[in-house]
């Protein structure tokens, strides 16, 4: 057997932009990720300090709070679902089946979220349903006040629809999402984080997605101080495609880390991994560390990993690490690309060489950047409601962007 | 009737070296209906004019003015300059990912009138010109110059000033790179719009090829950042002939 690390190389980068590159900087894990712990018990998971590799972008001092080992506040969340006739809701305790079969706590914010949350809100999708209209489930948190949180969706086999997890308000928020998706079915699931300004939240993701199955996982960042949201993709059997999507939009203050892990153990399966940010503002501040392991029994995989972002003015910062780790040479496909580049001043003066006014050129850039994984999350309020919140984010862009182009005039 | 007036342009680039000056005094007036050849060697400035004129933040002008019918370009932004009726085919276009075709022209075309183009003469006037051009109108949807040949930019830019409909046309460079059939292609699109009548083409080249095809009223040779001899159509058979040793200082 021959181990083999394919890479493919970015496009061509443009004026200002970076590829990363292997070496200093670009750090390989010293084990396998595979061996990283997981517990259900609170525990194993002391506090971090941030020197862990898992934390080391983090700002663990905004999180004493939400790593408090503690039950949720008296109204601290509330949640509004929203399903169709073929969807069944109730709630599962800890350790009561499915809940804890997918999802194993891998630091210590999914651990309380799991021990500390005594009923989960369970969401099951029955075998064969079409649902027509997502399931929503809106996540209303107080400011304030803390909160754990833990979703099971449970989608059976063949079944086919979407899930909306919406949090808004604000609050100090643990939260773990467990996704089951049956052999064959086709299951997207969207969480939106659009919380107030000085929210926090933290949040693990786990997915094993069905022999022959499709799956889908959005997500969308936008508001909060900290958000953190890991993803972990598992297959069930051969034949499955994970598609993991994320757009974010940072501004001053804020920092957003979405980390995602795909293990790849059955035969044949794929995953394609987009993650899309815009940044302003001093001390704006986005993570993403995309790992993938091919394990030397899964033969025919074919996985790709893409992270771009795009940084609007001076003083934030993007960190994009790419990890690929492939134990077996009998695999279609796998590479990454990872780049972080300034707003292209070349791109500005080739629109406004056409007559299009500054303000314009820019919204037109920055819509282009995010507009291919836009079109790949596919369900079109979310699509509405994301091109909106861009624009919406682009006009303090515009505000911050005429201010510096004042200053050079 | 449109009249561009350039008059004793100095500018100059910050390089690592220092601030170095690349145009050192030109004159020059370009009325529509003429169509002016900027001939010279590579280095002499002769895409600095284009940039400065189109307002790069890269140049700073140091002195003289450039008019665009009395109106001054250099004190405008460089959309107000395009809006004044000024357009810059560019040698290497610039790649806009994820904007589309399609709406980057609707939205230049919307910019450059105040108004939104009539939605069913304006779809129709887009697939003549791609059609005239040879574009495949597949590209009306593709990223603008998003993964474009050299020979597909340089049809994009002409695309857009047969659809702008431009005062005044800098052609920057547009035939290098181009094989002879599709510099016809070019030639051609640049002719229509010539034909109008109503506007001025400064077309910067290093060869005397494209002259073949596109023919001007006046030839200038462009050397050290200033216009060293103008004159007519002959003028480009001589350099064809001789080069341009005669105007670069002999080595010592």
């Amino acid at each position: 057997m021959t181990n083999t690390t394919q890479e493919q190389a970015a496009p061509t980068a443009q004026n200002g932009l970076f590829e990363h590159a292997h070496g200093a900087g670009s750090p390989v894990p010293l084990q396998s990720r595979a061996e990283r712990r997981t517990s259900f018990d609170v525990a194993d998971f002391a506090l971090p300090t941030g020197r862990e590799e898992e934390w080391r972008f983090t700002p663990i001092d905004l999180l004493r709070g939400v790593l408090e080992d503690r039950v949720s506040d008296p109204g601290a969340l509330s949640y509004d679902v929203s399903a169709p006739d073929a969807v069944v809701v109730g709630s599962l305790t800890p350790g009561q089946s499915p809940r804890g079969s997918v999802l194993a706590p891998a630091d210590r914010a999914a651990v309380l979220a799991h021990a500390r949350t005594p009923e989960a809100l369970h969401v099951r999708i029955a075998p064969d349903a079409q649902l027509s209209e997502p399931v929503r489930v809106v996540l209303q948190g107080a400011a304030g006040l803390r909160s754990n949180t833990h979703v099971v969706i449970d989608a059976g086999a063949h079944s086919s629809g979407t899930v909306v997890l919406d949090h808004v308000g604000s609050g100090q928020h643990a939260g773990n999402v467990e996704i089951r998706t049956g052999d064959g079915s086709q299951i997207t699931v969207v969480s939106l984080q659009r919380w107030a300004d000085d929210a926090i939240h933290l949040a693990q993701h786990d997915a094993q997605v069905g022999r022959d199955a499709r799956f889908k996982h959005v997500v969308v960042s936008l508001g909060g101080k900290v958000v953190r949201v890991n993803v972990n993709v598992r297959y069930a059997g051969p034949g499955g495609e994970a598609t993991l999507l994320g757009v974010y939009f940072a501004d001053a203050g804020q920092h957003l880390e979405h980390r995602s892990f795909v293990d790849h153990e059955p035969a044949r399966c794929t995953s394609l991994v987009t993650y899309k940010g815009a940044l302003q503002g001093e001390t704006a501040h986005t993570v993403w560390v995309g790992d993938v392991l091919i394990q030397a029994s899964a033969e025919g995989t074919s996985t790709y990993e893409l992270n771009r972002n795009l940084v609007l003015t001076e003083g934030a910062r993007a960190d994009s690490v790419p990890n690929l780790e492939i134990k077996t040479g009998q695999i279609e496909g796998a590479g990454h690309a990872s780049a972080t580049g300034r707003f292209d001043d070349e791109q500005l003066f080739y629109l406004q060489a056409r007559g299009i006014p500054q303000v314009e050129a820019r919204r037109l850039v920055v819509r282009g950047f995010f507009a291919d994984v836009i079109a790949q999350i596919a369900v079109p309020d979310i699509q509405e409601l994301l091109m909106a919140a861009i624009e919406e984010e682009l006009t303090g862009a515009m505000l911050v962007g005429s201010a510096a182009a004042g200053e050079q005039a | 009737m449109a009249t561009l007036k350039i008059r004793d342009l100095h500018v100059s680039v910050e390089t690592e070296q220092g601030t170095k000056e690349i145009l050192r005094g030109v004159d020059l007036t370009v009325r529509s209906g003429e169509t002016h050849a900027i001939m010279g060697p590579n280095g002499s400035g002769k895409s600095t004019l284009a940039y400065s004129i189109a307002g790069h933040p890269k140049y700073t002008v140091t002195n003289g003015t450039v008019t665009l019918d009395d109106e001054d370009l250099l004190a405008m932004s460089v959309d107000e300059r395009a809006r004044a009726g000024l357009f810059l085919a560019m040698q290497y276009p610039v790649e806009v990912p994820g904007v589309t075709v399609a709406n980057f022209l609707r939205t230049a075309k919307t910019a450059i009138d105040g108004e939104a183009p009539k939605l069913r003469t304006w779809v129709k006037d887009v697939k003549t010109a791609m059609t005239q051009l040879r574009m495949d109108p597949a590209f009306a949807e593709r990223g603008v110059n998003e993964g474009f040949s050299g020979g597909e930019k340089k049809r994009h830019e002409i695309l857009q000033m047969e659809l702008l409909a431009p005062r005044v046309a800098i052609l920057d460079e547009t035939d290098s790179g181009l094989d002879v059939d599709a510099l016809k292609v070019v030639s051609e699109g640049v002719n229509r719009v010539k034909a109008s009548g109503e506007v001025g083409v400064l077309l910067i080249t290093h060869y005397t090829r494209i002259l073949r095809y596109i023919t001007p009223d006046f030839v200038h040779v462009f050397v050290d950042g200033r216009i060293a001899e103008q004159g007519g159509r002959e003028l480009a058979d001589r350099l064809e002939n001789e080069g341009y040793d005669r105007f670069v200082p002999a080595p010592a």
